[in-house]
């Protein structure tokens, strides 16, 4: 196996990562000021600070890895939807406090096994990069899990608020275990973890904290897919919109 | 954040009441004095005069507002902040904005009420919040400026109540006004970007500068010979120096900045006297004042209404919260039982 072609596999996984962590820390800063209590003001704007946070250390390698001179602010400011990585998950809307806990538990448990095993990376530079973030993430775990379990096994309403939100989101938890087989070689060579190992560990994470919230887990039907090649909802558009305004409409600026 | 001008009204309550102390009382009072004039600092569980608790829980829980409203105007450029890095530092920004209504809600809980009845409070228009909160932040510019301008006004006032005669407030503000100064020079640091930018940018900056300034300097509350009731705060080292003179420490303190950033400031009238050492300034316009603490500021209802609907949305929430410990208490009895 070549290294450039490593290159371009290892490019692909921290851009699809970084993307991810960035929308979803994007959505969770939209809860600012909104969270049902100061406590929840500060910890989701905390964990979305953590989540920009891991973006910009995974855009800027992934910027390196590219090669073609882009930092992490071209390439989050600077790309269209098409060209966006993230889970399909990470661009759900919030709607409710329910369902964020629902999407960003469903993602903190992936992202935790995830960061465990890419500390012993055999890129060095990825292994770095987990080592910081898993810190942070195992706090964010605890969090959501913590609240998927009151709203869980609180009231009826809060029960079936979440119960539906489960089901709703659910079918984007597929998408997280894929691999291509560019992937498939980064596996080989040990720079990223196995994504069946790595379902497995989610999935007995997942179940423990859905089984102490009373909250049955949905079967695994038709999974929504697409995210990774660029294939997103109509969501991202509006998101990046958003987060891209001042960059587009002042081309020539540095901030 | 934080104004003075908002306990102009509020301060009339705290003249000595009509009735006859008693003896008692009067030792009492004498020894409280006492120990305030030594610079001691007065505790949670230490005697204190009804006027002084009132003025202290109304002034922290109108600062622990500020902090709460304050988010709602800077946390609209989150989403949109132009790089990652300044997306962080805001976002840590508002995020320490959070913690300091945390703490000051709980500096306010020493003194006997609860953050519930003081969040009633501020969701029913009862209590106040600094009024420069309703001011709007259409362009990226007011970020700068906030953190410039208002959290350096707010640093005037907050410096001095490190040294307040109450303890936990006391000590609140220390942790706050080590952060807010961090704020101040990340706002300043933002500023000095636009204004070395492109045209574009730096009119960005000016068009900020206009908005904020006289907000900023209304911050510090009514002149001197409108705000007379302030001398029992004074005694009671809850307030250390009066509106005027904290306003013109910002003045001088601010209009080199403004020159170092190439901006201007929008008074015709400011002039430096090399006399006093001074700057002099325009008279400012107490109508637009006095009618933004009437309610009719350009976005007194959306903060207010924002705060609301933030409480109803997670009522759902808070019970199902309380409704868990429950019965986790209840399996926990069961077991023990």
């Amino acid at each position: 196996m070549s290294t450039d072609l490593h290159r371009e596999a290892l490019f692909g996984f921290t851009l699809r990562l970084g993307d991810t962590s960035l929308v979803l820390g994007h959505r969770l800063s939209e809860w600012c000021g909104h969270a049902p209590e100061l406590e929840e003001d500060i910890a989701l704007t905390n964990v979305a600070l953590d989540l920009v946070g891991h973006a910009r250390m995974l855009l800027t390698y992934a910027g390196e890895l590219e090669g073609k001179g882009r930092d992490e602010d071209r390439l989050a400011y600077r790309r269209d939807v098409f060209d966006y990585r993230n889970h399909l998950l990470a661009e759900q809307p919030n709607r409710d406090f329910g369902h964020t806990i629902v999407r960003q538990f469903l993602h903190d448990a992936w992202a935790l096994e995830l960061y465990e095993r890419l500390c012993a990376s055999t890129d060095a530079t990825l292994a770095g990069i987990a080592a910081k973030a898993v810190k942070e993430v195992r706090y964010h775990v605890r969090h959501s899990g913590d609240w998927l379990v009151r709203l869980g096994d609180g009231t009826d309403a809060s029960h079936a608020k979440v119960a539906d939100a489960l089901g709703r989101l659910w079918p984007y938890t597929g998408e997280m275990f894929e691999r291509d087989e560019a992937e498939q070689a980064l596996v080989a060579a040990g720079i990223v973890p196995d994504p069946a190992e790595l379902k497995a560990a989610w999935a007995a994470r997942v179940e423990a904290v859905l089984e102490e919230a009373t909250l049955e887990r949905p079967a695994d039907g038709w999974m929504q897919k697409g995210g990774r090649r660029g294939e997103h909802s109509e969501h991202l558009g509006y998101l990046l919109a958003e987060m891209q305004f001042l960059p587009r409409a002042y081309p020539d600026a540095t901030w | 954040m934080y104004t003075q001008g908002l306990d102009a009204k509020a301060e009339q309550g705290n003249q000595p009441s009509p009735r006859l102390v008693t003896e008692e009382e009067g030792r009492l009072q004498q020894g409280f004095q006492d120990r305030v004039d030594a610079e001691e600092k007065i505790e949670p569980r230490d005697w204190m005069p009804d006027g002084y608790r009132r003025t202290l829980v109304r002034q922290i829980s109108q600062h622990a507002h500020s902090e709460i409203v304050g988010m709602l105007p800077e946390g609209n450029w989150i989403t949109r902040a132009p790089t990652l890095r300044r997306k962080v530092a805001l976002l840590a920004k508002v995020q320490d904005e959070g913690g300091h209504g945390l703490y000051l809600y709980s500096a306010a809980e020493t003194l006997g009420v609860s953050r519930d009845e003081l969040i009633g409070q501020l969701l029913s228009g009862k209590a106040k919040y600094s009024s420069i909160f309703n001011y709007p932040t259409p362009t990226w510019a007011d970020i700068g400026a906030i953190g410039w301008l208002v959290d350096g006004a707010a640093i005037m006032n907050q410096v001095p109540l490190c040294r307040c005669s109450y303890g936990p407030y006391a000590r609140a503000m220390v942790r706050i006004c080590r952060e807010e100064s961090f704020h101040q020079r990340q706002g300043y640091e933002l500023m000095l970007a636009l204004a070395q930018g492109t045209p574009e940018q730096k009119r960005m900056a000016q068009d900020a500068l206009n908005r904020w300034w006289w907000p900023s300097l209304m911050m510090f509350g009514p002149s001197d010979e409108q705000s007379a009731h302030s001398s029992q705060n004074m005694a009671w080292k809850i307030k250390r120096f009066s509106n005027d003179e904290l306003r013109q420490r910002f003045v001088d303190a601010t209009v080199p900045q403004a020159e170092f950033l190439g901006l201007s400031i929008p008074d015709p009238d400011l002039r430096f006297n090399a006399d006093t050492g001074h700057y002099e300034f325009g008279a400012i316009d107490w109508t637009e004042f006095n009618e933004i603490l009437k309610g009719n500021g350009p976005c007194n209802r959306e903060r207010i209404e924002a705060r609301r609907k933030a409480w109803d949305d997670g009522a759902w929430v808070r019970e199902a919260a309380v409704a868990h410990a429950a019965k986790r208490k209840q399996r926990a009895l069961k077991k023990a039982g």
